[in-house]
């Protein structure tokens, strides 16, 4: 841990803690998991229980065999775990699912540092991580085994000219093939809004976010715009992964600055890349550029001097 | 004799030519996919190590320190096309499994690096030696992170399957996997000396003798007696 410095009062005091904080955001996946329990079948839930129950032993394990304090308490672990199956298909076998979890746990949070430390969002390098190892298994999208009748197809992003307006209700519900989490978008924004509503994110990037996707998308000329916000990942990762403390810029102009760019990228990626989903490398490219948002959008102190420089010698 | 064994396990330890003085990563990382192939990058490797710097160790005296890089050259591409032509001619498919990178030994900073660094400053038997040692060190690792690699990403270890049948993580035998196990590599070795109690220099061609450096770094500050913690991993 590091030294904690106390500056002159006065000193903000707030009852939250990364553990309330992070089981208002698991509160906040739940109707997104149920919803994938109607519409997959009961495996959906298993993989989720256990991605979270493999990440939380892999941080705890970890940081026994690191002499570290223990932090699995926090949850954030389980939030990962959970956001890592989400974003996987209900027929990805259980061995390929817990590569992404090693990956997000090990590789990206806890070999950089632990919680806060992370450089990008860990949940999505486990994504990245199965898709390009396992590219098949994670494009075999089905819904065969839900209570709803659905068949095996692409993700609707995949034939995204196919779309017309009556198709719209099937996509806002959820009834198409996707990964676990992300198909129905009902679900997705009521967790959404329980997150703004209980202060948990603020709504600046997820409407950035959406906002530039859908603008820059009409620009290029992608088909079906508004079609293409409800398909595909954008809305899971515009209020789970996008919003991730560690790894959005601090001020509010950053967060406008990062949302509209990772919107651009999106867009760009779905419409002239060869990948027909742009969410994960758009939401990763950004986190790496959020320490450079952060210096751009450095906010004064009132009556203060730019403290840019005076930092810079007070770190050495 | 100390001092000659010292010289030898210099290029596999403490000055291990690709995990602390980082030089070759290139063919490091393309390479280091399958075991064979590491294997045999290594062995080619060495032997031009060797060759090279005893050459250039017998002609330091003829060449004349301006045009020095361009003989160098001259004499480590004699021996790259050497190897070239024998592995083309007996180990085809070697040969195919390294590709480009077995001509690009020419110009690999390993052996153009002793040459400057080594060889051309020290005597034959002393020169034999580092080459030796330094291509040890080389092979050590791109075999070590061949077989992790190999076996992690494919199941497969000399192409014979170790994990059955269905298993494979793409990423760890692509680019991505080959700077990971790179890292961990470095990591791991870094920590055993640091376990060790060996001082760390990451310098290249540094010898520990401040008074005669040019070089105003960082460590001269900093090394101090009792301060020896602190000057460690700069990296």
């Amino acid at each position: 841990m590091s030294k904690q410095i106390v500056s002159v009062s006065p000193h903000i005091r707030s009852s939250r803690t990364t553990q309330n904080i992070m089981l208002d955001v698991i509160i906040a996946m739940m109707p997104a998991v149920i919803a994938s329990g109607f519409l997959f079948g009961f495996r959906a839930i298993l993989l989720v229980i256990i991605s979270s129950a493999v990440c939380a032993l892999l941080e705890f394990g970890w940081e026994k065999m690191m002499k570290k304090p223990v932090t699995v308490q926090d949850l954030s672990a389980v939030v990962t775990g959970m956001l890592v199956a989400m974003n996987v298909p209900v027929s990805m076998p259980i061995w390929m699912m817990i590569v992404g979890d090693i990956a997000a746990i090990i590789l990206v949070k806890q070999l950089f540092g632990g919680l806060g430390c992370n450089f990008v969002n860990p949940a999505l390098v486990g994504r990245l991580v199965m898709m390009f190892s396992f590219a098949s298994a994670m494009t075999t999208f089905t819904g065969s085994s839900g209570i709803v009748d659905a068949t095996t197809s692409a993700t609707p992003l995949a034939n995204a000219g196919a779309l017309g307006w009556d198709q719209f209700l099937t996509l806002f519900l959820g009834k198409h093939g996707g990964a676990i989490g992300e198909t129905c978008a009902l679900a997705i924004l009521i967790g959404g809004i329980y997150l703004i509503v209980r202060k948990v994110i603020k709504p600046i990037i997820p409407l950035c976010y959406i906002g530039s996707c859908l603008v820059f998308t009409f620009l290029f000329g992608g088909q079906n715009p508004v079609m293409q916000i409800f398909a595909g990942g954008l809305l899971c990762g515009a209020f789970f992964m996008a919003t991730d403390y560690v790894t959005s810029p601090i001020t509010n102009s950053g967060k406008v600055i990062f949302g509209v760019f990772i919107g651009f990228l999106t867009a760009v990626i779905r419409v002239f890349g060869t990948y027909p989903e742009g969410v994960t490398f758009a939401i990763l490219f950004g986190n790496v550029l959020v320490p450079f948002i952060n210096d751009l959008t450095l906010t004064k102190p009132l009556g203060g001097i730019f403290p840019k420089k005076e930092k810079k010698e007070a770190a050495k | 004799m100390k001092e000659k064994l010292k010289i030898f396990t210099n290029g596999i330890f403490k000055e291990n030519p690709v995990l602390i003085l980082l030089l070759g990563c290139c063919s490091v990382l393309a390479i280091s996919v399958t075991v064979s192939g590491a294997l045999g990058m290594g062995v080619a490797l060495t032997f031009v190590l060797v060759c090279s710097n005893i050459v250039i160790s017998l002609l330091r005296k003829i060449i004349p320190d301006k045009v020095r890089i361009p003989c160098f050259i001259v004499v480590i591409a004699t021996f790259v096309t050497l190897v070239q032509m024998v592995v083309e001619a007996f180990l085809p498919d070697l040969h195919s499994a390294l590709g480009v990178f077995l001509p690009l030994i020419v110009v690999n900073c390993i052996v153009l690096g002793r040459a400057e660094l080594f060889a051309s400053k020290h005597s034959v038997g002393d020169s034999f030696l580092d080459g030796l040692g330094m291509g040890i060190g080389y092979t050590v690792v791109i075999v070590g992170i061949a077989v992790v690699r190999e076996l992690i990403g494919n199941g497969t270890l000399l192409d014979k399957r170790i994990i059955p049948e269905g298993y494979q993580i793409g990423i760890i035998s692509q680019t991505p996997g080959g700077f990971m196990m790179f890292g961990f590599a470095m990591a791991l070795l870094v920590y055993c000396l640091r376990k060790k109690g060996k001082k760390f220099e990451p310098r290249i061609g540094c010898d520990g003798k401040c008074g005669s450096c040019r070089e105003n770094c960082e460590s001269r500050i900093t090394d101090l007696p009792g301060q020896d913690e602190t000057a460690e991993v700069k990296s």
